[in-house]
């Protein structure tokens, strides 16, 4: 199963710090080489972003910095995760290096469940792969 | 909530724990007590104490350190015991004496920054000693982290006879003292084709379900890309494994377009690509790249994962069916063909002939595999002589290979639909071209 994080926190105005870029740069490789964890961005100020919201049919854009929002959207990462308990454990871990700010965890969307065992066609497919 | 309740929340969290850890667990512990069996019982038994205390101190902010702590102790003490009571196991004596003499801190002796144990773990558990069946059921075990019960589960088998197959192999490799290493020079080459083989193996159980009612089992899969991403990151030298790890990431992107919306199969060139995952698709393509990087500097032709990789990145960069690079995927088939010679790939080379240069260089190659034994009872042998020929305008012919393909078939409802195709070929085309 595969998972979406998306990190929020409190926009800081100074940029990380080596010793956090560093901490963040181990966690990521460990993950990585861990084969959980699939893509991961960060997020610059969000100065630089904006927002687009469709309301009734009429597009309304706000630049950023969002200062009126508590928190901000700071990055994201995809994990492939076995179980909600392994997304938690990643997350938690996460955390552990990113400091205080909230993760929304969403599952993805997967293959649906297939049906009855008619799959000769798909083992053919895969035959030379064998 | 209950206090049940957090009680299994805490033990479901657990279980996520040792899903992830375990694997490194086991492996620096097998390097301090020569034995991956002793291994596992130890970072079990770190395991029992975190199924005791984490339900209430929480769990710990690096719980894979605490479990490693935790095991290490046991390690240390095991050891001792063993040299005091001067077993069999001599040598764990010594080995503790020389733990002990050169590095007094244990941490540093455990830690293991390059991930050589975890390599030393997989080669392990693929070791040739080992039967196919115990490989597989090993490496899921203390590589992938499953429960006996999860590895029954997912190869439809009862839970005791992967208990006793586990229990064996353990057994075989204490017996045959085989070493906790990773073997270099002209050895490493085959034993790293048994450890792709059987990474290999787990994920087309996944993909092609060979036994039971589903289709697709896509834990396995996960599984599969899992263990081969970490392999990945232990022997970034290899080509092959990068080729391994693109063509299961290719393969998995395309899990979700495999099935209609009635549940029923969608083959390769009738899939929505829109439904490809492109995540796993560009994952796919870098790490095909690699593989050919690394294999064009050691000046070594592709290897047959990487080939077959390179076959699925043909139709991953194709948006439409149409844009397929037949001609290059025909030449990727005959490389592959070199590499790995098999009557199943000689039947995908026609295909892909047929499709890059027209249906008589698709049969010729197809002819030649007629008095092939291996595919004596394959019914896509006729069913795809029977496309060629019919493209041919050879309609008796094909009719006649449909009617065969259809009498081989082992499930009802392709027969059915080969019976179909077989009923529907035009009397003018039955007639002959001229």
């Amino acid at each position: 199963m595969r998972y979406l994080s998306i990190f929020k926190a409190v926009e800081r105005a100074t940029p990380p710090t080596q010793e956090e870029m560093e901490a963040m740069g181990r966690l990521i490789e460990e993950f990585s080489a861990k084969g959980v964890l699939l893509a991961t961005e960060g997020c610059l100020p969000s100065a630089l972003g904006f927002r687009v919201r469709r309301d009734g049919g009429t597009v309304t854009v706000t630049d950023g910095p969002f200062t009126e929002a508590k928190e901000v959207l700071g990055g994201f990462a995809i994990l492939a995760a076995a179980s909600k308990e392994e997304a938690l454990a990643l997350t938690r871990r996460f955390l552990e290096v990113a400091g205080d700010g909230e993760c929304e965890v969403r599952q993805l969307y997967e293959a649906p469940a297939l049906g009855e065992a008619d799959c000769a066609k798909l083992s053919a497919e895969a035959a030379p792969a064998q | 909530m209950s206090t049940a309740d957090a009680h299994r929340d805490a033990h479901r969290a657990i279980e996520a724990v040792w899903r992830i850890e375990s694997a490194k667990l086991i492996a620096g512990l097998a390097r301090l007590v020569r034995d991956v069996g002793l291994a596992e019982d130890l970072a079990q038994d770190a395991l029992v104490v975190a199924l005791e205390k984490w339900p209430e101190s929480g769990v710990p902010a690096n719980p894979g350190a605490w479990l490693m702590a935790v095991a290490k102790r046991r390690a240390i003490d095991a050891l001792r015991r063993d040299t005091r009571l001067e077993r069999k196991h001599a040598e764990l004596g010594v080995e503790l004496e020389a733990l002990e003499r050169t590095a007094p801190d244990l941490d540093t002796a455990l830690d293991d920054p390059v991930g050589d144990d975890l390599l030393r773990l997989v080669f392990t558990c693929c070791h040739p000693v080992l039967s196919t069946e115990a490989r597989v059921a090993l490496t899921l075990r203390l590589l992938g982290g499953l429960t006996t019960e999860e590895i029954a589960r997912a190869f439809l088998v009862p839970t005791a006879t992967i208990a006793q197959r586990i229990v064996r192999a353990k057994r075989t490799l204490a017996e045959a003292r085989v070493p906790f290493e990773v073997p270099r020079g002209a050895e490493l080459a085959a034993r790293l084709a048994s450890v792709l083989q059987v990474i290999y193996l787990v994920f087309n159980e996944g993909y092609t379900a060979s036994a039971g009612d589903d289709w697709v089992r896509p834990a396995l899969c996960e599984d599969a890309l899992r263990l081969g991403r970490i392999l990945a990151g232990l022997a970034v030298e290899e080509p092959e494994v990068h080729g391994l790890v693109a063509l299961m990431e290719i393969q998995a992107s395309r899990l979700r377009a495999r099935v209609g919306p009635g549940g029923e199969p969608v083959l390769l060139l009738d899939q929505d690509r829109g439904r490809w995952d492109q995540l796993l698709i560009r994952r796919g393509l870098a790490a095909l790249a690699r593989a050919e990087a690394l294999a064009g500097a050691r000046r070594e032709a592709l290897g047959p994962y990487a080939l077959q990789a390179a076959i699925a990145a043909c139709h991953a960069r194709a948006r439409t069916p149409a844009e397929t690079d037949w001609p290059r995927i025909a030449a990727l088939y005959d490389a592959l063909a070199e590499a790995a010679p098999s009557p199943v790939v000689e039947l995908n080379r026609a295909v892909a002939l047929a499709m890059a240069f027209g249906p008589a260089a698709g049969l010729a190659v197809v002819d030649g595999l007629a008095s092939e034994k291996a595919l004596a009872s394959y019914h896509l042998l006729p069913a795809v002589r029977a496309d060629f020929l019919l493209k041919l305008g050879r309609g008796a012919e094909a009719r006649a290979e449909l009617e065969r393909a259809a009498a081989l078939a082992g499930n009802a409802r392709e027969r059915a639909l080969l019976l179909a195709r077989a009923a529907a070929v035009p009397l003018s085309a039955a007639a002959g071209p001229e």
